[in-house]
């Protein structure tokens, strides 16, 4: 077979996938971009838009609500992240240990990760009921508490509880990705580094962070990504509220689409959202690159 | 190495200590599912119910009650849309992986491939709402399994591609050799060997499409679309009287899944682990 029928073939076997992508997502994303520059509405008679350039971006960017928003989303992204990077490593290093019922133990965290998001969300928020909830009755029997409280109706508590339910579900991924690198570390790197001297906190650090960095870095963005977009849980555990202090950036897009009906400077704020995203992402990369870069020198 | 038994009495605490993390939430729900409506609103709770009631189950597997109704043509719908999407974005994913694997295709567009889903749904959904409402094709599970397969699609390549990477290619050249087409090499060669591969990236895709909630949000508004995600958002919606039927709801949506990934655990891991190293 000659090099151009190959080629040729390649492209012929990309096509359905390249022209799905391209309708589903490409193309609307562009339709939103253009959207982003109008003053479009959602209506039941359609007039046709105005272009206005700019002025929905200058309006997001100088609109405290949607700042608020991202903050909270951005708290909520590194917050979660964090905690369930820091757990997952802390189960991993467990179920790297030798103890009874470890297979077990193997098995049974993927649990929570296997439990969708939606009921996730619902178990926590039944959890967490202000009248009725395990966690009231928990606390109030260990007398940590006099009173039942409103724990998701208070704007203080109600996000960082969200993030409780978040890590629950979401550690299980990064311990068996840490796990699956732990044990590829050679025993005896490990048992030379402790006849050298060196501590385990030493030890850790030196060897085994650097050992599974890499392919926790990808299932890290993989998770941050998620992460910035989260609406679901939001969604059936606080709807934004209470006073907003749940309401992250994708909530706020939402509303803006679906309860203001306004699709242009909707449509602006998904821009910026998957701007700030792409930044992200690519900070993440270049961190990333860096360590690997430092690692092999 | 030996542990002292300080050592081993710490250890054996973690590991009770995240078992409980681990457990207590999905067997607090369990058994909100068969407590007794009564028993659930008691202040502080009876942590040992003296009776337990199944009754809620029977209800929502009863397909002439109004709750068991819902639960179940949401069932089947989920079934539907995330099946559909699976099969669809797998037989879109093996070719377009291969291509990348063994036929030089460049790079730059698997990253935009994969740039696609870094992208929030919200930077898509209000345009695929006016052209599948154009289409007539709201509330339709169609335009889900469609949608579904477009989310899934990029990782489903990513994922293949990187199990296509690490085969031998020894065998399809001898393949090749002997005169057989790329479509007979792709289809009697070499899927075979990526089978393992293949399960693992249906498993993940299919829990993917399971759990996917904004779009079927959106998209759908009846019985006749409706997924479980979306049915159980509104069991919680509605005035509920019982918190056990949504209790009851959550476990049986978490079966499948549950059931799927305790099964198939070693596939799954080896999945999500190999998107991880290769990426």
């Amino acid at each position: 077979m000659s090099f151009s029928s190959r080629q040729k073939e390649a492209w012929l076997y990309l096509f359905p996938a390249i022209l799905l992508l391209s309708v589903i997502l490409v193309l609307p994303f562009f339709q939103t971009v253009a959207t982003s520059l109008t003053d479009a509405e959602i209506t039941a008679n359609p007039v046709k838009p105005n272009w206005i350039g700019l002025e929905n971006y200058i309006w997001a960017l100088t609109d405290p609500y949607f700042r608020e928003a991202l903050g909270r989303t951005i708290y909520f992204t590194l917050v979660s992240v964090g905690l369930e990077g820091v757990l997952g490593i802390a189960v991993a290093l467990l179920l790297n240990q030798n103890f009874r019922g470890r297979v077990l133990m193997r098995a049974l965290i993927i649990l929570p990760w296997a439990v969708p998001t939606i009921v996730n969300a619902v178990a926590w928020r039944l959890i967490y009921h202000p009248d009725y909830g395990a966690l009231n009755s928990l606390l109030l029997q260990m007398g940590l508490i006099s009173d039942y409280r409103s724990w998701l109706g208070n704007p203080a508590t109600a996000l960082n509880l969200i993030i409780v339910a978040d890590v629950w579900k979401n550690f299980p991924l990064i311990a068996y990705v840490a796990l699956a690198g732990l044990q590829t570390i050679p025993g005896d790197l490990l048992k030379a580094a402790s006849v050298e001297g060196a501590g385990p906190v030493r030890r850790f650090r030196s060897i085994t962070l650097p050992w599974i960095i890499g392919p926790l870095m990808v299932v890290l963005i993989l998770r941050t990504i998620e992460a910035f977009r989260v609406f679901d849980i939001i969604y059936v555990m606080t709807r934004g509220g209470p006073a907003d202090s749940t309401k992250t950036a994708s909530f706020f897009v939402y509303q803006e689409y679906f309860s203001y009906l306004r699709s242009g400077s909707g449509s602006a704020y998904a821009v910026l959202i998957a701007v700030i995203s792409g930044l992200m992402i690519a900070g993440y990369y270049i961190v990333a690159q860096r360590r690997e870069g430092k690692g092999q020198s | 190495m030996t542990r002292s038994i300080p050592q081993t009495l710490a250890l054996y605490a973690a590991v009770l200590l995240l078992a409980v993390f681990t457990l207590a939430p999905l067997a607090w729900m369990v058994l909100m599912s068969v407590m007794r409506p009564e028993d659930l609103v008691q202040v502080p709770l009876d942590w040992w119910p003296s009776q337990l009631d199944f009754s809620r189950y029977a209800t929502l597997l009863n397909p002439y009650h109004d709750q068991g109704q819902r639960f179940l043509f949401s069932l089947r719908n989920s079934l539907i849309a995330a099946g559909g999407a699976t099969a669809l974005a797998l037989l879109l994913a093996i070719p377009a992986a291969y291509a990348f694997a063994r036929r030089g295709a460049p790079m730059l567009l698997l990253f935009g491939f994969l740039a696609t889903i870094m992208m929030p749904p919200i930077t898509y959904v209000l345009p695929l709402n006016a052209a599948f409402g154009a289409l007539g094709m709201l509330n339709n599970l169609a335009t889900l399994v469609i949608i579904y397969t477009a989310m899934l699609l990029p990782f489903a390549v990513w994922l293949m591609k990187s199990n296509f990477d690490v085969l031998p290619v020894e065998v399809e050249r001898a393949a090749f050799v002997e005169g057989a087409s790329t479509a007979y090499t792709l289809r009697r060669v070499v899927l075979p060997m990526a089978l393992p591969a293949i399960a693992a990236t249906a498993m993940l895709s299919f829990l993917v499409a399971w759990d996917e909630f904004f779009y079927a949000l959106i998209f759908t508004n009846d019985l006749s679309a409706k997924t479980l995600p979306v049915a159980i958002a509104d069991f919680t919606a509605g005035r509920v009287a019982d918190y056990g039927v949504i209790a009851a709801v959550g476990v049986m949506a978490s079966l499948p899944p549950a059931i799927l990934a305790l099964l198939f655990q070693r596939l799954i891991v080896s999945g999500l682990v190999a998107g991880s190293v290769k990426g």
